[in-house]
């Protein structure tokens, strides 16, 4: 067996786990067959740990053979040779992608452990579970892509899992309307990002990263593209970035997601789902080198994010919201860094925060019983910080506050100007259109506008 | 021409017409729901086994084994190709799933026979490719609605206008446009008043209005085995696409691209279940009418892979809504219901089906988007730029609603809402055909690819300039897809 064959094998045992995983609890739910806690607990914890061994199993390899670069071919999904169209599966294991793979095993393997204990007889737990092996193949297979179609595969099931996770508490209308709001978000995401994939595409003839970033293994590739191209692709992946990690305008987002149940919020919002927008950035980091506007649009995002986001969150009332905005700080910051050209800092930055954030926010529902067990423990009540004497704010500093308590006003500059037009222009057409089907009927014409929600029910009839 | 191993067209368009006569003299509801249920099932088989057998033959066109019409009548009226292969199963599944999901309590409302009788109009249109005929049953398939309106006691009017406006068009052009009309000899007032006709059938925008009074009016049931069939699409194809210069096909593209971004703004504002179906159906529809203009090889493989998975997954999300709706009668959009507790597997195929159908990775839709909006992106980038917003609001109308109809609220209920089994089989074979069609794309994809070519290759033997694009090499059909070549 060579070390080739060998790696290959890891690599689809890194890629297969999650799927495995998804497949072995989604399909017994689509049967109608009730999988028990516990079992659901072990396939999740067996999923994780095949994964994680084996990504740990290739860095070991890669360290002790040198290798910097091992793509794992698996051919064309799709392809039409005529027209030279390829929908390409490769993934790549490098110093990016290995290390964010890793981290994501790891956190989601924590996560797991915690939800078991944290979700005991929940009523979603399965759905839980199911959503969050979703975000695991999504996160699995986004940070291991080697095409830019295979990332957004990946991209597009993060998307999808958090907005559900948000909505994890579905029998009321807070957080339904909050996974709401984070997958427009999410879409609009996606919308740029999809464009960029095929302006790329026009642009190089194919998606592979490794022919618009040059050959050479991460971090040393350089792009192949003039600096207005990169340009233009950068602004569109930097768009679905800011959207994916909570950047200013889209911040409005990121306190909403945390509706969710804790554990999603850990791993989600805190820790992998935030970085995955910098994780794009990182990924594609030699446009940036190509591009100085595209550099100074990264780094200004990325200041304007951290900014906004240290100003919120020392205003927050709730802990699990603080948190959320302390992570868009570092997202800022690890933007910046990005946009400078640190790359190992940027992504050493990211790991590091990554843990924290986590174990910061699953710490979040029991810290007033552990400062309890603290002082207990010591025998006394515990200082904390020393509270500064009251001071007149001046007009400046009221204004600050009211700006951080309305984050920023971003929600309502969005419903003000984006979608409160939309829905009003569209509403007119429906008038409009509710006139004219009016007019060729001679009277009234929807019967919709009559009707009741349940109107026919066949609980009346029971 | 070649010959299928069996006459499967004639059996495919008999069986549901010999079932209607027998269902209508049935007096009791519940034996005529098997009844329908088992013609369905069985025409279902036949046209599968009328796709497999052409699939064999790797042929562009084929007709029946012992063609009884055409000893009859001289002439190839059953022939199908690798446009109208696929789609004729499509259809019969469409209807066999749509029976199979009407309720017990549904059934004095839901007519089974005229339902029976539509099928059979649906499948030998598709089945059919001579232009008069063609029109014919087009025509005549309207009158089964009708009658549901009249019986319902309802206004037929904007629906009357609209259809009446519809078949005089696409009578008086092809009147005009007569039988030797091809793309570089035709008369445009022909080519203009088919192309109304055809794309009045498909809704575009503004003669959009009577699929959403339909949908307000008639049964569910009914409006969704009219609508989702995309005839008004097949229209395009055989009465418009092989005649059409260039220049009319990017005309009709643009419209429905128009279309297609309108209704995906107009899903998102509804406040009535029917209606953001409508328009959501309609925004789809209308991309896919997009695509099939384009006349590029990719572009319109895109369409013809969106037409299959569109096919596969909205009537799906349509039987989702249909059997809630059964539940509960008709529901409101600007108010959650918190059904999932007690529907989770309609949920669910609510859910996936929806995302099916804008496209989500690993559902049937992706590749034929992807395909799509490269497609559209060769021929003009803002095109591609419009179906890409098209699709973002789209899957955030279909969320929006899975949300309003299944979550924010817990729902009581005094009555068990499962699904019956017959619901969970449908569920389970739409779920396999989306992630089926979702991890496995590429012999789909293949053979709509082969398709287009030999579409587009048919359009440059009759409009030598417009044969860019398309190799020379490649396999073309031999004879013509329209019956106004055949009758040459």
């Amino acid at each position: 067996m060579t070390m080739e064959s060998v790696l290959q094998f890891l690599g689809l045992v890194v890629v297969a786990s999650p799927a495995v995983l998804l497949a072995a609890l989604g399909l017994p739910l689509l049967c109608g067959f009730a999988l028990s806690e516990g079992i659901q607990a072990r396939l999740t914890k067996a999923g994780v740990v095949i994964g994680l061994l084996a990504s740990v199993a290739i860095l070991g390899l890669m360290l002790a053979t040198g290798l910097r670069h091992v793509p794992i071919e698996l051919g064309n999904w799709v392809s039409i040779e005529q027209e030279h169209f390829h929908f390409h599966l490769k993934f790549v294991f490098d110093r990016l992608s290995v290390p964010f793979a890793i981290l994501s095993f790891v956190l989601c393997g924590t996560v797991g452990a915690f939800a078991a204990v944290y979700l005991h007889r929940e009523k979603g737990y399965a759905r839980f579970f199911l959503q969050y092996a979703l975000f695991l193949l999504g996160m699995i297979v986004s940070s291991l892509a080697g095409t830019i179609e295979t990332l957004f595969f990946g991209w597009e099931l993060v998307g999808l899992s958090s907005a559900l996770l948000v909505a994890y508490f579905h029998d009321r209308p807070g957080p339904v309307r909050n996974g709401h709001r984070v997958w427009t978000t999410y879409r609009l995401a996606d919308a740029a990002f999809l464009i960029a994939a095929l302006t790329m595409h026009h642009l190089t003839g194919a998606g592979d990263f490794q022919r618009l970033m040059g050959a050479g293994p991460w971090p040393a590739g350089v792009a192949a593209i003039d600096s207005w191209s990169a340009l233009a692709i950068g602004s569109l992946l930097l768009l679905a970035a800011a959207g994916k990690s909570g950047m200013v305008p889209f911040s409005g987002w990121l306190p909403r997601a945390m509706e969710g149940p804790t554990p999603s919020s850990a791993v989600f919002y805190g820790a992998l789902s935030v970085h995955l927008g910098t994780y794009l950035l990182l990924r594609v980091s030699p446009l940036l080198a190509v591009s100085l506007p595209l550099q100074v649009l990264v780094i200004t995002l990325g200041l304007i994010s951290a900014l906004f986001g240290t100003l919120a969150s020392r205003v927050q009332c709730d802990v699990k919201n603080a948190l959320a905005f302390a992570s868009l700080t570092q997202v800022g910051i690890i933007t910046i860094e990005i946009g400078f050209g640190l790359r190992y800092i940027a992504l050493i930055h990211m790991i590091g925060h990554a843990c924290l954030r986590t174990l910061q926010l699953l710490r979040s529902p029991s810290v007033l019983k552990d400062y309890q067990m603290l002082e207990d423990a010591v025998g006394e009540h515990l200082g904390g910080d020393v509270v500064n004497p009251a001071q007149t704010a001046t007009g400046f500093q009221l204004w600050l506050y009211r700006f951080a308590m309305h984050r920023g006003y971003l929600d309502a500059l969005l419903d003000n100007w984006v979608v409160r037009p939309f829905t009003t222009a569209f509403r007119w057409c429906d008038g409009m259109e509710r006139r004219w089907t009016n007019l060729l009927s001679g009277g009234a014409s929807r019967e919709s506008d009559q009707l009741a929600s349940f109107s026919e029910s066949l609980e009346d009839v029971a | 021409m070649t010959e299928l191993h069996l006459p499967w067209l004639e059996l495919s368009v008999l069986v549901p017409v010999v079932g209607a006569i027998w269902v209508s003299l049935l007096k009791n509801r519940d034996r005529a729901r098997i009844v329908c249920t088992t013609v369905c099932a069985v025409t279902l088989v036949c046209a599968i086994g009328e796709w497999l057998d052409f699939a064999m033959l790797g042929t562009f066109e084929a007709h029946d084994h012992w063609d009884l019409v055409q000893s009859i009548f001289h002439h190839d009226v059953f022939v199908i190709d690798e446009l109208s292969a696929p789609l004729l199963p499509l259809g019969a599944l469409l209807y066999l799933t749509t029976v199979m999901t009407t309720l017990r309590t549904k059934s004095n409302r839901f007519s089974f026979h005229w339902t029976l009788v539509s099928e059979s109009l649906l499948l030998a249109t598709l089945a059919c490719r001579h232009p008069w005929l063609i029109i014919v049953l087009l025509a005549v398939a309207t009158i089964p609605p009708w009658l549901e309106l009249r019986k319902r006691g309802r206004c037929t009017r904007v629906f009357v206008m609209h259809m009446g406006l519809f078949v005089t068009l696409l009578v008086a052009g092809q009147a005009l446009a007569g039988p030797t009309a091809t793309s570089a000899i035709q008369p445009i007032l022909a080519g203009c008043l088919l192309t109304a006709g055809a794309l009045l059938r498909s809704g575009v925008c503004p003669l959009h209005c009577w699929m959403t009074d339909l949908f307000e009016k008639a049964t569910f049931g009914t409006a969704l085995l009219f609508v989702t069939p995309m005839t008004g699409a097949y229209a395009v194809m055989r009465l418009v696409f092989p005649i059409a210069p260039s220049w009319a096909l990017q005309s009709i593209a643009i419209l429905s691209l128009a279309t297609a971004v309108y209704a995906a703004g107009m899903a998102l504002v509804q406040r009535d279940s029917r209606r953001f179906f409508c328009y959501l159906f309609l925004s789809h529809s209308s991309l896919v009418l997009v695509g099939l203009e384009m006349a590029t090889p990719i572009g319109l493989a895109g369409a013809l892979c969106v037409w299959l998975s569109v096919g596969i997954s909205l009537p799906g999300f349509g039987l989702a809504l249909r059997s809630v709706e059964a539940r509960t009668g008709r529901l409101t959009l600007y108010r959650f219901h918190g059904l999932y507790e007690h529907t989770p597997f309609l949920a669910a195929m609510f859910l996936l089906t929806g995302l099916a159908s804008i496209g989500f990775p690993g559902t049937v839709g992706f590749i034929g988007t992807e395909l799509l909006v490269e497609g559209a992106v060769e021929v003009y980038p803002l095109v591609g730029l419009a179906v890409v917003a098209a699709t973002a609001m789209n899957g955030v109308a279909v969320v929006k609603a899975y949300f309003c109809v299944f979550t924010g609220t817990r729902h009581v209920s005094t009555v068990r809402m499962d699904c019956r089994p017959a619901e969970r089989v449908t569920i389970l074979v739409i779920v396999v055909l989306t992630i089926g069609g979702g991890l496995i794309p590429q012999p789909g994809v293949e053979s709509r690819y082969h398709a287009a070519r030999a579409l587009l290759e048919h359009r440059s033997v009759e409009h030598p300039e417009i044969s860019s694009g398309v190799d020379a090499g490649h396999s073309a059909p031999s004879a013509a897809l329209t019956g106004n070549k055949a009758s040459e």
